[in-house]
C-alpha cells in the first residue's frame, strides 16, 4: 500500500521506499532560471564539477526580463552563457518562452512519474501532472546537476477530496485559498498534497495547476493529482517522453481532508498572508492595481475568465490594470481569440510574458501606501514593492471585477 | 557550541522579508545581501546583528521563496545559528547547504526572550538558557548533514567527496 509519491520515489532511487526513508533519486528533470542560474553555475565551478545530463536541464529567462537595468542584464547574461557551454535540453530566450512553471508543462517537458527538481519554489506546479516536482536552492541544484541525483526524505500524503461541482465565477483559485486557510501556512509541511474528487476531475489543466502550485503556500513540499483523460490529452502532441503514470493506493495517506466545492464562493486572501481569507464579498477596499497574470494567473484559461467578466466594459478611472500573458503561446492564442484587444479595449496595459509584477522588482511595482488585487501567490509584506503596500490575492474573476468597480468586488455582483 | 545574544521574532518570517526580491538582481554579492537583510520586518536588524548573532523564532521561520539569498543574507550578516519552533523545508535545505547551522527547537519561542544569551550544542541537540537556569532538546541533525554542516556547506563538502574518489581511483 503506498501513495503515487511512494512510488515515484522508489523507482527513481531502485528500491521500495515508504515516507520517513531518505532516499538518492534520479532527477528527469532539471529547471533553472534568470535569478539563480549564475548561483547554480558559481557552485559548480566551486565544486570544480560539470553537469552530467545537460540534455536533460531546462533554462529559462522569466523573472527580471527584459532586462530591467544593469545587474538583471547580467544575470540574464550568465545564464545565457550557462547554456552556450552545455547546450542544454532546452532553453527559452526573453520572448520565445515565458514564465517557467508555465513552459515547463506547456512545452511537454514533464510527464506523469517524473522527478523534476527546480530552483524556483513554485516547482510543484508540474505536480498537476502527476510528477513528484520540488523545489530546491542554487547550490543543491549544482549538486544535483554534478550527481544526476538528489537525497530527498520521503514525504508522507495527505489528500484533499473536492466535492461538488464549481459554480460559475468560482475557481480552482478560491478552492486552494479555502484549503491554506483551512490547514495554516505550515500545515502541510515537509508533507505531499495529493487533490483528488470529482470536483477536481471536473477542471481543466490550466486550473489543476494552480493548486498544486499553491501547495507550497501551506508549507507542502509537493502537490500532486494523479493523470486523468484530460491529463492525457493536454500531453498528447507535446510530451516530449512516454509518460509512467503512477496511482495511490487506497489507504495510503496519512490523512485526507473534505472540501466541499458547492458552497465555495470566491475568495480573497488579505494582507500579509495567503492564509488570511476572507469572502470578497465581505471586503470593502479600493484598490490602486489590479494584475492578472504570473504562474497562477496567467494562462488562457485565466485571460479568458478575465475578458468575459470585462468585455465591453471600461475599468474603473483609479485603477491600472496590468494583465501579462504567461508565456508565449498564450499571448498569441488570446491575441488570436481577440481576448488582448478586448482587454485593451478596456483599459488595460499588457506586458510581455515573463513574471512581471508578482515579485515586486519589474513591471508594476508597488509604491508605498498602494493597494493591488492580484491573480499571483504570494502577498507577503514587500511582495510587490514597498513595505507598506499591500497585495490582496484573488481569482482572475475577482481580480477583473475590482479592477472594474475600483475596490474589492465579488465577481458575481458585477454580471447580473 | 555557539554561545550568543538573541535576535528573537514570530512566526511565519518570509524568505520575502528576509531579502526582498528586489535585491536578488545582485546575485549573491554578500554586501548587499547583509546590507539588507531583515530590513522590511526589522529596519533595526542591522544594528542589533553587530552585538547578537542568533537568531530565535516561532513556527514555519524562512517561509516562501527557494531564493538560497535569503540564508545567505543572515550569514553574511552575522547571525550564526538559528533556533525555531519549526522551519519552511526548502529554507531549512539551503542553509544547510551554504553552512548556516540551524536547529527546531519545541518551546524555544517561549522560554527565549529578546536579548537573552544562550548556548547552542548542535551536535547533542541541546540549548542552554543559562540566565533562567532552562535546557531545551532539539531535534538533531541527520548524521550526513551535520556532515554537510562542519565541512561548512555543501560546496566544500562536495569538492572534498569528490576529490578524495578521485584519488581513490588514480591510487
Ligand atoms: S510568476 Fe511569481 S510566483 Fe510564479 S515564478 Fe514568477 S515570481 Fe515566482
Amino acid at each position: 500500500m503506498s501513495t503515487a509519491v511512494e512510488k515515484i520515489l522508489s523507482r527513481a532511487s531502485g528500491k521500495e521506499v515508504t515516507a520517513g526513508e531518505i532516499v538518492e533519486a534520479e532527477i528527469d528533470v532539471f529547471m533553472i532560471h534568470d535569478p539563480m542560474g549564475a548561483l547554480v553555475e558559481d557552485a559548480l565551478n566551486e565544486i570544480g564539477a560539470e553537469v552530467i545530463y545537460p540534455e536533460k536541464v531546462v533554462a529559462i529567462q522569466d523573472h527580471f526580463i527584459p532586462a530591467k537595468d544593469i545587474e538583471s542584464a547580467i544575470l540574464s547574461m550568465r545564464l545565457r552563457q550557462f547554456h552556450r557551454r552545455y547546450n542544454f535540453g532546452a532553453y527559452y530566450e526573453v520572448g520565445k518562452g515565458g514564465i517557467c512553471h508555465v513552459i515547463l508543462p506547456e512545452e511537454g517537458h514533464v510527464v506523469p512519474g517524473d522527478v523534476v527538481v527546480g530552483t524556483d519554489s513554485h516547482t510543484p506546479t508540474s505536480g498537476a501532472l502527476g510528477a513528484f516536482a520540488v523545489g530546491i536552492g542554487a547550490t543543491e541544484m549544482a549538486a544535483a546537476m554534478a550527481l544526476g541525483k538528489l537525497w530527498f526524505k520521503v514525504p508522507p500524503t495527505v489528500l484533499i477530496r473536492g466535492e461538488g461541482r464549481f459554480k460559475e465565477y468560482v475557481h480552482a483559485k478560491d478552492l486552494i485559498l479555502k484549503v491554506i486557510s483551512t490547514i495554516g501556512t505550515d500545515g502541510a509541511n515537509y508533507k505531499v498534497l495529493e487533490f483528488d474528487g470529482p470536483a477536481i476531475r471536473q477542471l481543466e489543466m490550466d486550473e489543476r495547476f494552480v493548486l498544486t502550485n499553491m501547495s507550497v503556500e501551506a508549507g507542502a513540499k509537493t502537490g500532486f493529482i494523479s493523470p486523468d483523460d484530460v491529463t492525457m490529452n493536454y500531453l498528447s502532441n507535446r510530451a516530449r517522453r512516454p509518460p509512467r503514470p503512477t496511482y495511490s493506493d487506497k489507504g495510503s495517506f496519512e490523512e485526507e481532508l473534505q472540501f466541499d466545492v458547492n458552497s465555495l464562493e470566491p475568495l480573497v486572501a488579505l494582507p500579509h498572508s495567503p492564509a488570511n481569507v476572507k469572502p470578497a464579498s465581505e471586503i470593502d477596499e479600493e484598490i490602486d492595481q489590479a494584475f492578472i497574470g504570473s504562474c497562477t494567473g496567467g494562462r488562457l484559461n485565466d485571460l479568458k475568465a478575465a475578458v468575459k467578466i470585462l468585455r465591453g466594459r471600461k475599468i474603473s478611472e483609479r485603477v491600472r490594470l496590468i494583465v501579462i500573458p504567461g508565456s508565449r503561446k498564450v499571448y498569441r492564442e488570446a491575441l488570436k481569440m481577440g481576448l488582448i484587444d478586448s482587454l485593451l479595449e478596456s483599459g488595460a496595459a499588457i506586458g510581455p510574458p515573463s513574471c512581471g509584477p508578482c515579485l515586486g522588482a519589474h513591471l508594476g511595482v508597488l509604491g508605498p501606501g498602494e493597494v493591488a488585487i492580484s491573480s499571483s501567490n504570494r502577498n507577503f509584506r514587500g511582495r510587490m514593492g514597498h513595505p507598506d503596500s499591500k497585495v490582496y490575492l484573488a481569482s482572475p474573476s475577482t481580480v477583473a471585477a475590482s479592477a472594474l468597480v475600483g475596490r474589492i468586488t465579488d465577481p458575481r455582483e458585477v454580471v447580473s | 557550541m555557539i554561545r550568543g545574544r538573541v535576535i528573537k521574532y514570530g512566526d511565519d518570517v518570509d524568505t520575502d522579508v528576509i531579502i526582498p526580491a528586489r535585491y536578488l538582481k545582485h546575485g549573491s554579492d554578500p554586501k548587499v545581501l547583509s546590507e539588507h537583510a531583515m530590513e522590511d520586518l526589522d529596519p533595526e536588524f542591522k544594528e542589533k546583528v553587530k552585538k547578537r548573532n542568533i537568531i530565535v523564532a516561532g513556527k514555519n521561520f524562512g517561509y516562501g521563496s527557494s531564493r538560497e539569498q535569503a540564508p545567505l543574507a543572515l550569514k553574511y550578516a552575522g547571525v550564526k545559528v538559528i533556533l525555531a519552533e519549526s522551519f519552511a523545508r526548502i529554507f531549512f535545505r539551503n542553509a544547510i547547504n551554504i553552512g548556516l547551522p540551524l536547529m527546531e527547537v519545541k518551546g524555544v519561542s517561549k522560554i527565549v526572550d529578546d536579548g537573552d544569551v544562550v548556548e547552542v550544542h548542535l551536535e547533542e541537540g541541546r540549548v542552554r538558557i543559562p540566565s533562567k537556569g532552562a535546557e531545551l532538546s532539539g531535534t538533531k541533525l541527520p548524521e550526513f548533514l551535520m556532515e554537510i554542516l562542519k565541512a561548512g556547506g555543501l560546496v566544500p563538502y562536495l569538492r572534498r567527496r569528490l576529490h578524495a574518489e578521485n584519488s581513490d581511483n588514480s591510487g
